[in-house]
């Protein structure tokens, strides 16, 4: 059975309409990209899986529970963690206070401060630059790090599908290298599924895995990424677009 | 000299309590509550029997100061957290605007229903009359409840200081404060986030409240409005939203209404709130974000 299920969904702001009848699947472990330009409807597609804003159409189900319309938190404490567009780390706060806001889902079981703290070192291990830098501002990270940051906070939600809206958006190629790194050795450790949006193809035909190709709020291709990388559907799909990426 | 500082103290300590009042739902919520001056007098009126008489009949007046404080502090956060639940929850995804008006809306409905219970009429109260006797600090005479009111704001600003930054519920208040969405995303729950700050809000009410209560030694339906006026401006000069700024601006803003007492010539002294708000448009004029600026202008729930 398939761990989220996306179906016909639509999404509209207004009389614009963002998404129109979108329908995918994601088994338990896999990994999928969602790729496509500029206005794609994808980050659209992400903010309705989250809960933040509700489809105008459509249903999307979560661990075989409907979670359509529901609230942001609940789908966080059902295992969906969502890494948005932009990072979106809490500046004020400490790094150490970003991770751990992450852990709120545990305060009904008592001892969330033994939890918090064993989760703390998981994702130190997997990020020693948070550990070294724990007590500063993450306002004052650099981009690269700020984007371990929200990935070690999604973590901490202990979550079974992580959903991250374009990892690579403002970093130097090496650096998206180590984030993807990273990615992939959770995934591999903790039996992840991953839902990564990026703009470019690239990176899903290097990383492997399942790609969407996304195109004026429809989906194009859905397919085996380095299959489609072969395929010159791809770049008929993508207008020439995919020059210039890293 | 140290009479004017000790005014200042507490003067300020009331806008700053205000200000806070103000600053902690403006940070999660982005709402403007101009009820919470409503919300100080309706504790206040709960030290007294609904009756339209003109003599007030005491009721919470007369309990033990033990009592007293943790009933009129829970008076206010119940009125506050209902404020929440009956009417703000169901603006939360209107524009600030809408929710201003709201609130305004909410303070009239307050206010009338008080005068429907009190009549308009003040009514003179002796609360914990042994406060007013006279102390003597570093050799200023001061009454003992200036005294108690300066030593009780700065703690419970200390406390409240402590509870934001070291516990599981101030960390989660200050995510939201900056980014309610994406607080939400890591599963901190809006609602009790939300009603934790009006809980906390309207407490601080009801300390306004007493220290109102016993330092004028009357109940009038007009005695939130005038701090809430100042408490207001303390947390714009402040930065909306950002908790010190409020603190901080409500000190400073008390310090210049006390001072400017002092030093206008006498036949000023009636315009001297022309005086303190001139300073803040100045202030306003120089830093328009305010003098601490608060994080997370994103979006709220
Ligand atoms: N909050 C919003 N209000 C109104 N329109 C919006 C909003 N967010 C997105 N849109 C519109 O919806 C469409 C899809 O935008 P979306 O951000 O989902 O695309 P995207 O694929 O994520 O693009 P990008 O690669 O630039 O991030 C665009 O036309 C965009 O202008
Ligand atoms: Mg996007």
């Amino acid at each position: 059975m398939s761990l989220l299920a996306v179906s016909d969904v639509t999404i509209r702001y207004g009389r614009l309409t963002a998404v129109r009848e979108v329908a995918f699947t994601l088994a338990e472990g896999e990994i999928l990209f969602i790729t496509g330009p500029n206005g794609a409807g994808k980050s659209s597609l992400m903010r309705a899986i989250a809960g933040v804003t509700p489809p105008a159409g459509g249903r999307i189900d979560f661990g075989g529970a409907e979670i359509t319309g529901r609230a942001p938190e609940d789908i966080a404490r059902m295992g969906l963690s969502m890494v948005p567009e932009g990072r979106d780390v809490f500046g004020s706060l400490s790094i150490e206070e970003n991770l751990i806001v992450g852990t709120g889902m545990h305060t009904r079981e008592r001892g969330w401060r033994v939890r918090a703290a064993s989760a703390l070192e998981e994702v130190y291990d997997t990020f020693p630059i948070l550990k070294e830098r724990r007590h500063s501002q993450a306002g004052l990270l650099s981009g690269g790090q700020q984007q371990m940051l929200v990935i070690g906070r999604a973590l901490m939600t202990n979550p079974r599908l992580i959903a991250i809206d374009e990892p690579s958006l403002g970093l130097a190629p090496n650096i998206t290298d180590q984030v993807y790194e990273r990615l992939i050795g959770l995934r591999r450790h903790r039996k992840l599924t991953l839902l990564i949006v990026e703009q470019s193809s690239t990176r899903a035909m290097m990383v492997g895995g399942r790609m969407i190709l996304m195109r004026g709020g429809q989906i194009l291709l859905d397919g085996d990424a380095q299959a489609m990388g072969q395929s010159e559907a791809l770049q008929a799909a993508y207008f020439g677009y995919a020059e210039g990426e890293h | 000299m140290l009479q004017v500082l000790f005014d200042a103290l507490s003067l300020g300590s009331l806008y700053a309590l205000g200000a806070l009042g103000i600053a902690l739902i403006f940070g999660v919520m982005r709402l403007v509550n101009f009820a919470h001056g409503d919300v100080i007098a309706f504790a206040v009126f709960a030290l007294l029997w609904p009756s339209v008489d003109a003599v007030a009949i005491v009721f919470a007046g007369k309990m033990p100061w033990f009592l007293l404080i943790p009933f009129i502090l829970a008076v206010g956060a119940g009125l506050s957290v209902l404020s929440e639940v009956v009417v703000f929850r169901r603006f939360r995804h209107a524009s600030p605007a809408t929710m201003m008006i709201a609130s305004f809306a909410l303070g009239f409905v307050i206010r009338y229903f008080l005068l429907m219970l009190f009549s308009s009429r003040p009514k003179s109260i002796s609360l914990l009359p042994a406060l007013s006797q006279p102390v003597e600090v570093l050799g200023a005479r001061m009454p003992l409840l200036q005294l108690i009111t300066i030593v009780a704001t700065l703690v419970m600003l200390t406390g409240l200081s402590v509870f934001v930054r070291r516990t599981r519920f101030g960390l989660e208040m200050r995510a939201a404060a900056e980014n309610f969405t994406m607080a939400r995303m890591l599963g901190v729950r809006a609602n009790r986030v939300i009603m934790g700050a009006f809980a906390l809000s309207g407490a601080l009410a009801g300390a306004i409240a007493i220290i109102l209560g016993s330092q004028t030694g009357t109940v009038d339906i007009q005695m939130g409005g005038a701090v809430m006026l100042m408490a207001f401006i303390a947390t714009v000069i402040g930065g909306l939203g950002s908790l010190e700024g409020a603190v901080l601006a409500g000190f400073l803003i008390g310090a210049a209404s006390v001072v400017m007492q002092t030093v206008l010539p006498p036949e000023a002294r009636p315009f001297r709130d022309a005086f303190v708000y001139g300073a803040v448009i100045l202030v306003l004029l120089f830093r328009p974000q305010g003098l601490i600026a608060a994080r997370g202008t994103k979006e709220r729930v």
